[in-house]
Order: structure tokens, then sequence, then C-alpha cells
């Protein structure tokens, strides 16, 4: 009976245990290349450089699940740092700030699912489109500085823990945000919808579900996620630029599509998203502790990449043709039997 | 075969009822025409006004920076526009730009006297290498073209760096025969802009007249069908992502031929972003199965006329990435309304 419901949760888990070990492979090479790593603040500490992308995967997770893809998150957040800075240059204060930035973050989302769904287009292209609108508004609108001088308690957020113990702040808003996203995904009808739509959005209309207000929606808050990661690279920066977190969107996609969601859409899961976000996480931190460049170790996560999407589709596809042989050869055994016994 | 670009494709079946097929054949054909139309009176637009507005922009010595900017955008985008077609997508062809670029420079700083054909020559196997890659990864890996190629971007750019060891090619390590690449030679032109200008028309004559070509349509209009029509699919779609790769590689030749400096993190980076872009606003679909050589000539060119106009006229260079997203935007935007209303019209008629 044990054994049985153990071959359940391994089978219908294969992929989240398959990140379980590549995580632990990460943390044990990790753990060979310094001896600093395996300490507890270590540990805690290195997850703040990694939060952003996981506070945009989360929604991108809902954004693929759906069939679609986001590119412009990057740019989104690239914005909504300049025009925070720009807000408290001219003495906004940033209580009325924040939740301004964040209202736009969720408008520029909204445009994207609203373009995708009024012009019946692919979002690839779309986001394609506003990744390059975005990151221009914010480069017209800052030009080739730095916007600095944010107050005392706004900046270096990957400083601050709660009191008492060595949890970093991002780390704590990232958990609360996996949270409600797994609710969301995986406890509500809304996230069954993702799922339905993501299947088979022409079944899902005839249903009568509003899927292109379900898709706008998701792309609103993808947008409003890349917000709150941009309020979070701006403090941990206490700075920003037109051009910060350029190319972070590869990084968003890959942990996504790493974490066994499909990029056809109807395939995914929040928890898959988080493990394979540690998953790459550990692996850059080890490589940066083992004096590997950035771009080096890009080699190493575009590697990853690939084979996470290659090996579980090869694999499929062997058993697939295994159980087809198998049948053969079981009719084929059958058939002998039937023969020998008349 | 020629129903693969007018009529079937891209527009969902149900929408062509039998006995107006050809009208909408018709109506089909006189749009591309129209939106390659629009496309020119676009570029003559912004040209006119910026001509007007500054002298120094309808000069020759400023046409001939316009065309050799667009050469290189050129050439990628024949290749990417094959790999659109067949309802695939390169996103590794900066990468590979930047690739061949740091090797062939790297090569030339031991080798100063290679021939011309030989360097381009060397340049071209190199991408052809990888978009052998590629094409492997997505015909028979399976792998989905935007995942495969989004690893491919980020490895072949850690090549780059891993090769180069983070060191850039410098203008004294590229041979003068090379840099007369880039230089007027016959007909006022460099042989760069005619290189292109060739390349994208067997490209277009390929994709309009061969066997191949129209498979390619076919396979992005239909793969099912096309696959019972017996078209090779994941041959054809393998030697796109070959075009693409090796044009790219041949391309990065170029670059230093152009820049005479290969800088491991800037060769070609986000390149890629431009090579789509042109594409797709010439009237590819990113859908596969529609479009063509010819459109993605005018938005290489559109998009070239509006960067040069906007230093010509001393704009500021921030506005440029903002303008290049809008009229992405507004060029798949018009596409969109322009073929619903079309297809309203055909079935209005009915």
């Amino acid at each position: 009976m044990l054994k049985e419901r153990m071959r359940e949760l391994v089978q219908h888990n294969a992929y989240e245990l398959l990140l379980v070990i590549l995580l632990a492979g990460s943390m044990a090479f990790s753990a060979s290349l310094s001896p600093y790593f395996l300490t507890v603040t270590t540990l805690f500490d290195m997850t703040s450089q990694f939060m952003e992308i996981g506070l945009m995967s989360l929604a991108m997770t809902l954004v693929i699940i759906l069939g679609q893809i986001d590119l412009s998150v990057a740019s989104i957040l690239a914005l909504v740092g300049v025009v925070l800075g720009l807000l408290n240059e001219g003495g906004v204060a940033l209580g009325f700030a924040i939740p301004a930035v964040l209202a736009l973050a969720t408008l520029l989302g909204l445009v994207n699912g609203w373009l995708a769904v009024t012009f019946r287009l692919p979002a690839l292209v779309v986001t394609l489109g506003t990744m390059a609108l975005y990151r221009g508004i914010g480069q017209i609108l800052l030009g080739d500085r730095s916007t600095y001088g944010f107050p005392g308690w706004f900046v270096s957020i990957d400083f601050r823990y709660i009191p008492g113990t060595p949890v970093p702040l991002p780390l704590v808003i990232f958990a609360t945000f996996a949270v409600l996203f797994y609710v969301l995904l995986h406890r509500t009808t809304f996230g069954r919808l993702v799922y339905a739509v993501g299947s088979n959005a022409e079944a899902c209309r005839f249903s009568g579900i509003a899927v292109d207000r379900l898709q706008v929606l998701v792309f609103g808050l993808s947008g409003l996620m890349a917000g709150i990661a941009g309020l979070m690279m701006t403090s941990r920066f206490a700075s920003a630029r037109w051009d910060m977190a350029n190319g972070l969107e590869l990084d968003v996609i890959t942990t996504v599509v790493l974490g066994g969601t499909s990029i056809f859409g109807g395939r995914g899961t929040i928890v898959g998203t988080v493990l394979a976000l540690f998953v790459m996480g550990t692996l850059r931190y080890g490589m940066g502790l083992a004096n590997v460049l950035p771009q080096n170790q890009s080699v190493v996560i575009g590697l990853l990449l690939i084979v996470a999407i290659f090996v579980p589709e090869a694999w499929r596809a062997w058993r697939a043709r295994s159980r087809r042989r198998a049948q053969k050869g079981g009719e084929a055994r059958a058939e002998v039997a039937r023969d020998s016994a008349g | 075969m020629r129903r693969d670009e007018a009529g079937a494709a891209g527009q969902p079946l149900h929408l062509t009822v039998p006995r107006t097929e050809g009208r909408a054949r018709a109506i089909n054909r006189g749009l591309a025409r129209f939106r390659d139309l629009g496309l020119v009176v676009a570029i003559a637009a912004v040209a006119i006004t910026t001509a007007v507005r500054s002298p120094q922009f309808a000069t020759a010595a400023n046409l001939q920076r316009i065309m050799l900017d667009i050469s290189l955008l050129l050439l990628v985008a024949t290749g990417q526009t094959m790999v659109v077609l067949t309802r695939n997508i390169d996103l590794s062809v900066g990468s590979v730009l930047g690739l061949s670029g740091i090797v062939v420079g790297f090569m030339l700083k031991s080798h100063p006297d290679m021939a011309v054909p030989a360097i381009l020559g060397l340049g071209a196997g190199l991408g052809l290498l990888a978009g052998a890659i590629n094409g492997a990864l997505v015909s028979w890996g399976r792998v989905p073209a935007v995942i495969a190629t989004l690893g491919t971007l980020t490895v072949y750019r850690g090549l780059v760096f891993i090769f180069s060891g983070g060191q850039q090619v410098n203008p004294q390590d590229v041979p003068r025969q090379l840099l007369q690449v880039a230089r007027p030679g016959q007909l006022g032109l460099p042989p760069m802009v005619l290189m292109a200008l060739l390349v994208a028309t067997a490209g277009w004559v390929v994709l309009r007249y061969t066997r191949t070509g129209r498979a390619m349509y076919a396979i992005g209009s239909n793969p099912d069908a096309a696959r019972m029509r017996g078209l090779q699919a994941g041959r054809i779609v393998f030697l796109t992502y070959l075009i693409s790769g090796a044009l790219s590689g041949f391309a990065g030749v170029l670059y230093a031929a152009r820049f005479a400096t290969v800088n491991p993190a800037s060769a070609g980076t986000g390149f890629e972003l431009q090579v789509i872009a042109a594409t797709v606003i010439g009237g590819t679909s990113i859908l596969g199965g529609r479009g063509g050589i010819p459109g993605t000539f005018l938005g290489a060119l559109l998009l070239g006329t509006i960067a040069n106009a906007l230093a010509v006229s001393g704009v500021s260079g921030f506005w440029q990435r903002a303008i290049e997203g809008a009229v992405i935007l507004a060029a798949v935007a018009v596409d969109a309304v322009i073929r619903r209303q079309a297809a309203r019209g055909v079935a209005g008629r009915a």
C-alpha cells in the first residue's frame, strides 16, 4: 500500500523530483567550491540576488500556462524604477509615488493584454514591441543618467531582516507572493480557467468563458509583479537607470520553463517555478563563488534550459515507443497462446 | 502553388467560402501590395520630412550610410524570414553574429593576409554549424523554437566570451582587404551592400519560385496538411535554420568590416530583436505561412531610415528605441485590422 502510494507520488511529480535532485546537486556543487557556502547567513543572503526574477516568474508561470509569453517584464521593471526616481526627484513622497508606479506597471501589463486581444495578435509580437517601447520611454524620460537620492527607509531592502532572524525581507516578500500565486493558480476557479484556456482556448470560448478578459487580467498581473520587482531592484541598488535589468526577461522565461511549464500552454505549476528559481539561483551563486564570469555562467544556464526541455521530451517519446512495442509484443504472445491452446 | 501566399495561408479556412475563394485570393494579393505600398509611403514620408528639415540627409554619403546600416539587418532578416515563414523563430542570430565576428577577428590577428572570400566563408561556416545545432534541436529534438534558440542565444554569447577571454577585436587587427568590403566600390556602392542585396534577391527567388521555398510557406500555414502532402517538414525547417545561421555568421564578418571593432559584449547583442522587427514590420506573420522578402526589405529600410533620420535631424538617440517599439506595434496592428476587414468583406459578399 505504502509502496503503491510512493510510486504514485513519484510518477505524478517526476519532474518536480528531478528539480529537487538538481537543486541538491547544485547546492553540493556550490558547497564543494567554497567553505563559506553552506552557512545559514550565506544561504539566506544569496536569495536576495534573484528575488526580482522570482517575483516576475510567478506571474510569468500563469502567462505561459495560458499559452502566451511576456517579453516586456524587464522593460516594465526598468520604467517603474525610472518613474519612481523622477517622482522622488520631483519631491513626490514615496508613499504616493509607490502606489502610482504600481498602478502604472499594472496598466502597462493590461495594455499588452489589450493589444493582443483586440488585434488578435500573438503576445510574442506585441510584447516584443512593448519591450522596446516601455524601455524606450524610460530612456527618453531619464536620458543617460542614473536617478538616486531615495530616502533611507526605502533603500537596501536586501540588508533588512526579520528581526532576530537571518531571513532577508526580499525572501519574505517573494515567499508571500509564492503562496498567493499557489493559491490563485491551484486553488481557485480563476486558476482552473487559466489551465483550461491554456489547453484549449477555442473550447473555452464556446463554453462561454470570457477568454479575452482572462488573458488581459493575467497580463495585468504580470505587469504588476514586474512593478513590484522594479521597486525591489531600485531599493537594492538605491538608484535606477533606463537600462537596468536589461535582458532579465530571458532569465524569467528560463526559470518558468525549467520549472516544467509547457511553452505550449496548459501545463505547469508554481512549485516547479519556485524550485527552478532556486536551482538557477544556487547554480549562479555557486559559479560566482568559483569566480566563473557571469557571461560564462550563462552558458550553463542556457544548456540547462535546453536539456531541461529536451530530456523530458525525449524520455516521453522513448517511453511511448517502448510501450507501443510492449503492447505489440503482448498481442503476439496472446496470439501464440491462443494458437497453442487451439 | 501561389495560393500558399495569398489565399489559404494565414487565413482560417472557415472564413473563405469556396465559391468566393478566387475573389478572396485576389483581395488578399491586393492587400499584400497595399501593405508594401504603405511601407513605401511611410519610408518616403520619413525621408522627405527629414530631407526638408536637414540638408545633410539627402546626400549621397548619407544614403550610402543608410544602405550600409541596413545591409547587415537585411542579410540576417532574409534568413529569419524563412524561419518565421515555417512558424518558427531564431532568437540566436545576434549571438551567432557576435561569435562569428569574434572568432574571425581573432583568426585575423594571427593570419592578417587571409583572402576576403576565405574570411567570409569561415564566418558563414561557423554560422552554419550554429544553425545546424538550432535546427537539430527544433526539428528532431522537438524543443520548441523559442526555447531552443533562447537557450542557444545565451550559450553562443557565452562562447563569445570564453573564446575571446573578454578581449575585443581592435581596428588594427582588421586587415585592409576586409575593410574594403564596407567602402564604396563598383557602382559607387560598397561590396557589402551589393552582397546583402544579392542574398535578399536570392532568398526572394527561392521562396517564390522553388519547390523548397513553397514548402516553407506550406509548412508554416498548415504543418499537418504539409506533412500529409508528404513534405519533409523536419528537413525543411532544419534547412531554414542552416540558412539563418549561415547568413548570421556571414553578417558577423561584415560587422567586423563595417565597424573594425568587435566587442564580445556588444557585437550583435539585441540584434535579434531588430531582425525580428524588420521581418514583422515587413508583413511576415509570426504565425507563419504569410509574408516574404520584399516586405522584409522594406521593413529593414524603414527601420534604417528612421534611425538615420533621428540621428541626422539631431533628435536625441534616446528616442530611437521607443519609436522602433511603436513602429512594430503600429505595423502589426494595422496589418491585423486590414486583414479582419478583408475577411469580413469576403464573408459579406459570399
